[in-house]
């Protein structure tokens, strides 16, 4: 029996409605009411004391990538984030649309992981949004959502018959919103910037009708859709009144698109080009005040490594992508909490905990008592400057190295075991 | 405003980072250069032991000809590469190439891609000069000097000059390099266009945006039109070339409204027939082929001042 006392933090668990000075007690891998006497005691005066951070969205390459970032690699820097559970995208090589690549990841995470790995299985087989994978028996490997991130079912009677059919196993179904007619080749942003830079545009409608499209269906088959990484301004405005009558959407934002603006690609750093696109500070002020509103209630870091040689290339050769787990949080607390005041901090720990836990039906995301014993120790204002030359991922492509945030992870446990401390 | 002395840039890659002072530079120096063409020895030393590298991923006749005969009146040794040639086919990356090159000592590259930004990849990246020869449908800045070149010949100080650009302009790099020189030395610009190619949001660039072409024809003092390229061009943009031509080609009907002393220029290859009518692009008012002469000097002086030799004897 081990028994782990964290003492003297700021223990917030909107979960619980809890934000107070106190201990926490850890037994055997569990948060347990107190105990008499610990064998290790981790003194969190000035800290924060917080349920392990949860990311529902990472991407981790392998199978198939593992150049890129593997399940270890890639928990290691989830871990040094602050986060205790990630939700792997399934655009692996092969693509995770089957239970047998379901089951090699989790075997692999058994094996590699530093952190608590979750799986998402493909809406259709090869996400080629054409014909529905095998939900059934990748619900009984393991998954915990149905998405073909990466790519847009653009089918909509397709679409529309995945959102019923995962119904019948309480799967929520995630989406990448882009309509494919309308954003064609474009690799950003679409206005003055890729005007000025003679690059194709991305135009918001290029999201919004596939998230227009998504609160039809959702209301048409009373089952909820997730939009994953939003970006446009207008889209959190038909989410907003999407909520207001009652229909089952909700949507996720990114650090990079509350931080950067498509004029960042005015250099043509491939370090910039994302999938969707940076929009614009117009973007920004409706991304934050959704967030702020509760229009949304989820963020997320769409962490997409990808190799320096695969990166430095012509911008349009260039793939889309960002690391983001090891800033995130930072990202969020800085922009959010401390620059625009858009939201407390219990309202970011809740958007990064017991939210996405929800959303997924995952066990995580509180420190109640009898939940597994993931806990992340944040200093909200600890200012710190990111080296990417300290990644723990093998890939480099982060247009953040040498930016300084204030709010930092110092400590992670998973199960009660610390597996990363500053 | 004062003229710089020296000029103090390794690469050309696009007319929108330079000073009206820069581009001022630039155009004096091709003044300068013009006259060696017109001497019986059509050649001066000043780049005499330097090599030139002209890196052509993206065909071209003119701009590539026209950068081996500028070096080579400049007394480069010049190296022709094309794509096609190049070990990019067996799917080395363009850094790679680059760094071969630079590894055999050149000293300029004259990149031409159809990559935006290929040109601002390989300067940032290499100690050699690179020089950008048209990339994707962001610069073409030589053929913006030149352009620019060819009406301050004709009508001396730029400001308040009343310069149309028509066609399409949202994937050409031609009108951007125009459009930033221009703007830069104040000449009043205006695109003409379909809405598909000329969006509102080109007026960020500094320029009017019209999709009539009879709101420029009778002011216009330049009319430089834009080969439509129809290669690239998806079907949505226009309906036909026939309509585009309908709607905005320059033709003989429309150039009996225009001044007399209206320039018509045209970047080349032409389309006769299509964005102009045969006899308009062979009648009075066109500087077609002067422009390909001043392209000439223009580069002249870009590999010149580029090269590291300003301040040397002309």
């Amino acid at each position: 029996m081990s028994t782990l006392k964290i003492t003297n933090g700021r223990i917030i668990d909107p979960a619980n409605q809890r934000d107070e000075i106190a201990d926490l007690w850890i037994r055997d891998g569990v948060i347990v009411d107190d105990a008499t006497s610990a064998h290790e005691t981790i003194d969190a005066k000035g800290l924060v004391v917080a349920p392990g951070l949860i990311d529902l969205h990472v991407h981790f390459r392998e199978p198939g990538q593992s150049h890129k970032e593997t399940i270890g690699t890639g928990t290691a820097a989830a871990a040094k984030g602050g986060f205790t559970s990630v939700v792997c995208m399934p655009n692996t090589n092969p693509v995770a649309d089957n239970p047998s690549t379901i089951s090699w990841i989790h075997e692999r995470a058994n094996d590699m992981a530093q952190v608590n790995v979750f799986c998402t299985g493909a809406i259709t087989k090869g996400l080629k949004g054409e014909e529905l994978a095998p939900v059934a028996s990748m619900k009984k490997a393991g998954i915990v959502a149905i998405t073909d991130d990466g790519h847009c079912v653009q089918n909509n009677e397709v679409m529309r018959r995945a959102l019923e059919y995962a119904r019948m196993f309480d799967l929520p179904l995630l989406d990448h919103c882009q309509d494919y007619g309308i954003v064609g080749d474009g690799i950003m942003h679409e206005g003055e910037w890729s005007v000025r830079l003679g690059l194709p545009g991305w135009p918001r409608i290029g999201e919004e009708l596939i998230v227009m499209r998504n609160i039809m269906l959702a209301e048409l088959c009373d089952s909820p859709i997730h939009c994953q990484h939003l970006t446009s301004g207008g889209s959190i405005r038909l989410i907003r009144e999407a909520k207001a009558r009652g229909v089952k959407i909700s949507g996720e934002v990114c650090p990079h698109h509350i931080a950067l603006t498509d004029e960042s690609l005015k250099g043509y750093d491939s370090n910039y080009k994302m999938n969707p696109p940076l929009r614009t500070e117009w973007d920004i002020d409706l991304l934050i005040g959704g967030i702020a509103d509760g229009t949304i209630d989820i963020l997320a870091s769409d962490h997409a490594p990808h190799a320096p040689y695969e990166k430095e290339v012509e911008l349009d050769h260039a793939p889309f992508g960002i690391l983001g787990l090891e800033t995130e949080f930072a990202i969020f607390c800085d922009v959010l909490v401390h620059k625009r005041g858009a939201i407390d901090l219990p309202r970011l720990v809740e958007m990064l905990t017991i939210n996405p836990a929800k959303l997924l039906r995952l066990d995580r995301g509180t420190l109640s008592v009898g939940a597994p014993a993931d806990v992340t120790l944040l200093d909200p204002d600890a200012e710190w400057t990111y080296d990417l030359t300290e990644t723990a991922s093998p890939s480099r492509n982060s247009p953040f190295h040498g930016h300084t945030f204030k709010g930092r992870a110092v400590r992670t446990i998973v199960a009660g075991k610390s597996v990363w401390a500053l | 405003m004062t003229t710089p002395v020296t000029w103090t840039r390794k690469d050309l890659v696009a007319l929108d980072a330079l000073s009206s002072d820069e581009i001022t530079l630039l155009l004096d120096t091709a003044k300068a250069f013009k006259g060696v063409g017109q001497r019986t020895l059509k050649k001066v030393p000043a780049l005499r032991g330097k090599t030139l590298v002209n890196f052509f991923v993206e065909p071209s006749t003119r701009t590539r000809t026209s950068f081996e005969l500028a070096a080579h009146r400049l007394s480069a040794d010049v190296v022709n590469i094309a794509a096609t040639a190049s070990s990019l086919q067996k799917g080395e990356t363009l850094k790679d190439t680059a760094l071969n090159l630079q590894a055999l000592l050149a000293d300029i590259i004259v990149l031409r891609h159809s990559s935006a930004g290929a040109a601002q990849f390989l300067a940032e990246r290499l100690q050699a000069s690179v020089i950008n020869a048209g990339d994707g449908s962001h610069e073409h800045p030589t053929q913006g000097l030149l352009d620019v070149f060819t009406m301050r010949e004709r009508f001396g100080d730029l400001a308040g000059l009343k310069v149309a650009i028509v066609g399409d302009i949202l994937f050409s790099r031609v009108a951007r390099s125009n459009v930033h020189a221009l703007v830069k030395l104040g000449a009043d610009v205006t695109l003409v266009g379909p809405t598909t190619l000329v969006p509102r949001s080109l007026e960020s660039l500094g320029a009017k945006v019209t999709h009539r072409i009879d709101d420029v024809l009778e002011s216009a003092q330049v009319i430089n039109l834009l080969r439509i390229q129809h290669e690239r061009q998806r079907k949505e943009y226009f309906p036909s070339l026939g309509e585009y031509t309908s709607l905005f080609g320059l033709t003989k009907a429309r150039a009996a409204r225009i001044r007399p002393d209206c320039l018509v220029m045209h970047p080349g290859p032409i389309n006769r027939g299509v964005e102009i009518d045969s006899d308009v692009a062979d009648g009075p008012n066109n500087v077609i082929l002067e422009q390909v002469t001043n392209g000439l000097a223009v580069r002249m002086a870009v590999l010149y001042l580029c090269a590291g030799n300003a301040g040397a004897a002309v």
